[in-house]
């Protein structure tokens, strides 16, 4: 006498595998009822029924179609195996479908008992359409309302053709009366009833005439027809089975192990042919019961959403030999929030150190340097083994940026700028959502002015560094500009030094905000303002730093001032 | 890509396919074991010279991956090496003492081995010094990937070289034959390669490293490609271009995601600095056989006379292949 639950299962290739896990069933009391692939070769195939020839009472192997993926195949043969279930096992209450790669994950008895306590219930996967997020590659409504004659993987270039020419002209073709198309996993459980009236529908060669020219019929057809005819459904698989983000099934190995008995599913699919350790541990006839708790694949769901994840969003801020994402593709140029300081070193004698104390960050000095990268500490090298060579460095200036920030995930990096350095990262850095950039404009005067060099040479040096810097700030303000951006002339800073820093420094992350309580030595500026006019006797006329007066002092009187600047 | 440089990739490849055949004749063969070779068996395929310290550690590690033969070209080797390779059951060898350089560093030996006895099969170009790591590489066999990026219909499998190197001196400790190198070479740094694309081939162009930082401080531009595609599920049209860093047909070179996600990738560690190396340098550089006049090993043997430690305090110590993806070296892509 057979138990109440029938499995049918299609098979294609790892014969070995499959003839464990019919053997594993029928031990459990379970029928079972092959579909080989056409496909197979006539050696192979009957080497494979002779080897399960001991257990002709349980055993049948049913008429064999060809199966080809996305193809009616595999409905046919889904067919031909319940049909021949139902009529010589008229014990069975429950058809199971499965594939050669699948494997049970919990004793077959708990399985049977699931079922029995849960008789006239059909669990197959069955949503509508318009309600479905995984259809990969389009195609959802299409490929109940085109033809698709010629076959995906064989005959790409036709099968694409012939889309396109229905879609041009419109060739729609109506869905049979009284269907409403619904899909979802192809791996069912229905009961004896159910699949007796689809199968002995008296419209079933208009139905079956109709699903013929549908695309991945074994994904539509069942779970179609099963809204028809069933009492009770529950609209979820039993079969545990993952796919990617282009439709394949996830495959598991043996390091799957833990997830897969955590998950209390009763069968997964796809298993790996060698996953010995799988085989070995779930096919254990002395495997212990679960405690018949709900299947509940959540942990291990989170696994391949991950993957899927990672494949096609990647980690933001990260380049590397299978990830170089097209310009705008990046997902984020950066990987984590850093800070750019310009002028503010040549503002205030100690600006690195008073920055690291009162936020804690890693403050760099100018990493785009002429001369060289000067790291924290201007030690030679830094994270990730990043070298102070300039060369190095202009050789790929982005590669260099975007390593720092990837290196040091965790830690917030600070780094100080101006136009004594090499400018060819400005864009980057003007664009990118993560970079905090605070300038103070036309600070760059004051080394100049402290130098006391040559007057004539400081005066061109002044005329080119102005240059640059205008530039940079053009970038800055430009549309394109994504970056958190705050713009000070240098004599609206010096007005109130202490509001601004405190204005930069509640940017940064931490859990309460800072308070600015000691402000770093700003240099003696005494003379500076006669610098200025001295550069304007001679003709050229700084304006970034604002106004000044000869006296030194900031002009405080004069109305009405130019509210800071800022861009977000 | 214009229906003209399509068209003048085919011929190149053409080219290096027919001057694969005719450098077939340099090749002598010493063991030929490729009866053997089952349908599905995976092969490696390596050139060598003067490795006999490295090889049976190289056998062993990618017998314990589960490669099922060894195609070898041994380039005038006078250590011994190659007669312990010609007494292996699973290796075939072949042996020349025609020039590496000619033969475009060996590639066209190579190219010729593929084509005649790869086709159809996933090979493996690695060099003794290289050991191939790619995801789960502890759990799961080479058979595991294969086959998985055969489901995908992936043809090519990325894995960049990655130097390693000991902490001190390269040649404070000794390397002993059958030894894991990495028991001393097991430094490697973590984050500083430039990456540019290859508009003719498609292909990256990734340099760094301890290389780069210490030889080539100077010329960056210089310093050695560390992009390779060394797995392939190899057909006979197909070949290498110059090392495994490039391919054609150019396809093949698309092992990077353009649109933000990350591709599966492994990495070859390059265990090339070790005690043998002073000595190989010296000889590299008295044969002038290698990529650019030897500019490389003149820059290392210059190194390493002047100081050959090329640890640095941000040297990361290896530990497995998930430290490598966490890095974001490589990556396991959509495999889970």
């Amino acid at each position: 006498m057979s138990g109440p639950v029938g499995i049918v299962i299609l098979i294609h290739t790892a014969f070995d595998r499959a003839e464990q896990v019919i053997r594993h069933w029928v031990a459990g009391g379970c029928p079972v009822v092959v579909h080989v692939d056409a496909k197979v070769r006539p050696q192979t195939y009957d080497r494979f029924v002779h080897g399960l020839s001991d257990l002709t009472g349980s055993v049948l192997f049913c008429k064999r179609h060809r199966c080809e993926w996305g193809t009616w195949g595999i409905v046919a043969a889904s067919q031909a195996g319940a049909e021949m279930m139902l009529e010589r096992f008229p014990g069975v209450q429950h058809v199971y479908l499965a594939s050669g790669s699948c494997l049970p994950l919990r004793p077959v008895r708990e399985l049977v008992d699931y079922l029995a306590e849960r008789p006239g219930v059909d669990f197959i996967e069955s949503a509508t359409t318009a309600d479905v997020p995984w259809v990969a590659g389009g195609l959802a409504e299409e490929r109940f309302v085109l033809r698709f004659p010629f076959s995906w993987k064989r005959q790409r270039f036709l099968f694409d053709r012939w889309v396109e020419i229905q879609r041009r002209f419109g060739l729609h073709r109506e869905i049979p009366e009284g269907l409403t198309p619904h899909m979802g996993s192809q791996w069912w459980c229905l009961t004896r009833e159910t699949m007796t009236r689809i199968l002995k529908d008296p419209a079933r060669a208009r139905y079956d005439a109709y699903f013929r020219l549908v695309w991945i019929p074994d994904e539509s057809y069942f779970q179609t027809l099963a809204r028809l005819y069933a009492r009770n459904i529950e609209s979820r698989s039993l079969t545990l089975s993952k796919f990617d983000f282009q439709g394949k099934p996830h495959i598991f190995y043996d390091d799957h192990l833990q997830p897969l008995r955590r998950s209390d599913c009763f069968v997964a699919r796809k298993i790996w042919p060698h996953a010995d350790r799988l085989y070995e541990a779930f096919l254990d006839p002395s495997e212990q019961a679960m405690k018949g708790a709900e299947p509940n694949p959540g942990k291990i769901d989170r696994i391949f959403a991950k993957a899927v994840e990672r494949r096609t969003r990647g980690r933001p801020g990260l380049y590397m030999q299978s990830r170089l994402p097209n310009e705008g593709w990046e997902n984020g140029f950066t990987s984590a929030p850093y800070s750019v300081f310009e002028g503010f070193s040549d503002l205030f004698e100690d600006f690195e150190p008073w920055l690291a104390r009162t936020t804690g960050a890693r403050v760099h000095g100018h990493l785009f340097a002429t001369h060289g990268v000067e790291f924290e500490g201007r030690q030679d090298s830094f994270a990730g083994a990043l070298s102070a060579s300039a060369a190095i460095r202009d050789y790929n200036s982005r590669r260099f940026l975007t390593s720092l920030i990837w290196m040091t995930r965790g830690e917030r990096q600070c780094f100080q700028f101006g136009p004594f350095d090499q400018q060819i990262i400005t864009w980057d850095l003007a664009k990118d959502p993560n970079a905090q950039i605070s300038v103070i404009s036309g600070a760059w005067a004051v080394p100049l002015f402290l130098s006391g060099g040559d007057f004539a040479e400081l005066r061109t040096e002044a005329a080119r560094l102005q240059k640059i810097e205008s530039e940079h700030l053009k970038a800055l303000r430009s549309p394109y500009a994504k970056a958190r951006i705050r713009i000070w002339t240098m004599a609206e800073f010096i007005e109130s030094p202490l509001e601004a820093l405190q204005t930069v420094i509640e940017e940064f992350p931490g859990s309460t905000p800072r308070r600015v309580t000691e402000t770093p030595r700003m240099v003696d500026l005494t003379g500076f303002g006669q610098f200025l006019q001295n550069l304007k006797n001679e003709g050229m006329h700084p304006y970034l730093m604002g106004d000044f007066h000869a006296g030194g002092a900031p002009r405080r009187d004069e109305p009405p001032r130019r509210k800071r600047y800022l861009v977000r | 890509m214009g229906v003209w440089q399509s068209y003048r990739l085919r011929l190149e490849r053409k080219r290096w396919r027919i001057r694969a055949f005719r450098k077939r004749r340099n090749l002598v063969r010493v063991a030929n074991r490729t009866d053997r070779i089952r349908e599905d068996d995976i092969l490696v395929f390596s050139t060598f010279r003067n490795e006999a310290m490295r090889l049976p550690y190289f056998l062993k590690y990618y017998r314990d991956m589960g490669v099922g033969h060894f195609l070898m070209v041994d380039n005038d080797s006078d250590d011994g090496g190659a007669a312990f390779l010609a007494d292996q059951p699973d290796v075939s060898l072949w042996s020349t003492t025609a020039s590496y350089k000619r033969a475009r560093f060996g590639v066209d030996w190579l190219n010729w081995l593929q084509l005649k006895y790869g086709h159809n099969h996933w090979t493996l170009v690695v060099d003794p010094d290289e050991l191939f790591v790619y995801p789960f590489c502890d759990t799961r066999p080479l058979r595991a990937l294969t086959d998985w990026l055969e489901a995908s219909s992936i043809k090519s499998f990325s894995a960049m070289l990655l130097d390693m190197y000991p902490k001190g001196g390269i040649n404070d400790v000794a390397y002993r034959p059958g030894q894991d190198p990495l028991e001393i070479a097991n430094w490697f740094d973590a984050g500083n390669y430039s990456i540019y694309r290859n508009p003719k081939y498609g292909n990256l162009w990734i340099q760094g490293g301890p290389r780069m930082r210490v030889f080539f401080a100077d010329e960056p531009w210089r310093a050695p490609a560390l992009n390779k595609i060394p797995l392939v599920k190899w057909n006979r049209d197909y070949a290498y271009h110059s090392s495994t860093h490039t391919l054609l047909p150019r396809g093949l070179n698309l092992v990077y995601d353009e649109w933000g996600g990350e591709k599966a990738s492994g990495v070859l560690l390059h265990t090339k600095f070790l005690s043998t190396f002073a000595a190989k340098a010296q000889e590299e550089l008295d044969r002038k056989q290698h990529y650019a006049a030897g500019r490389e090993y003149r820059a290392y043997a210059e190194g390493v006379t002047q100081n050959p430690d090329l640890w640095c305090k941000w040297s990361e110590k290896y530990i497995n292949w998930r430290q490598l993806e966490i890095l974001g070296l490589m990556s396991k892509g959509n495999w889970a």
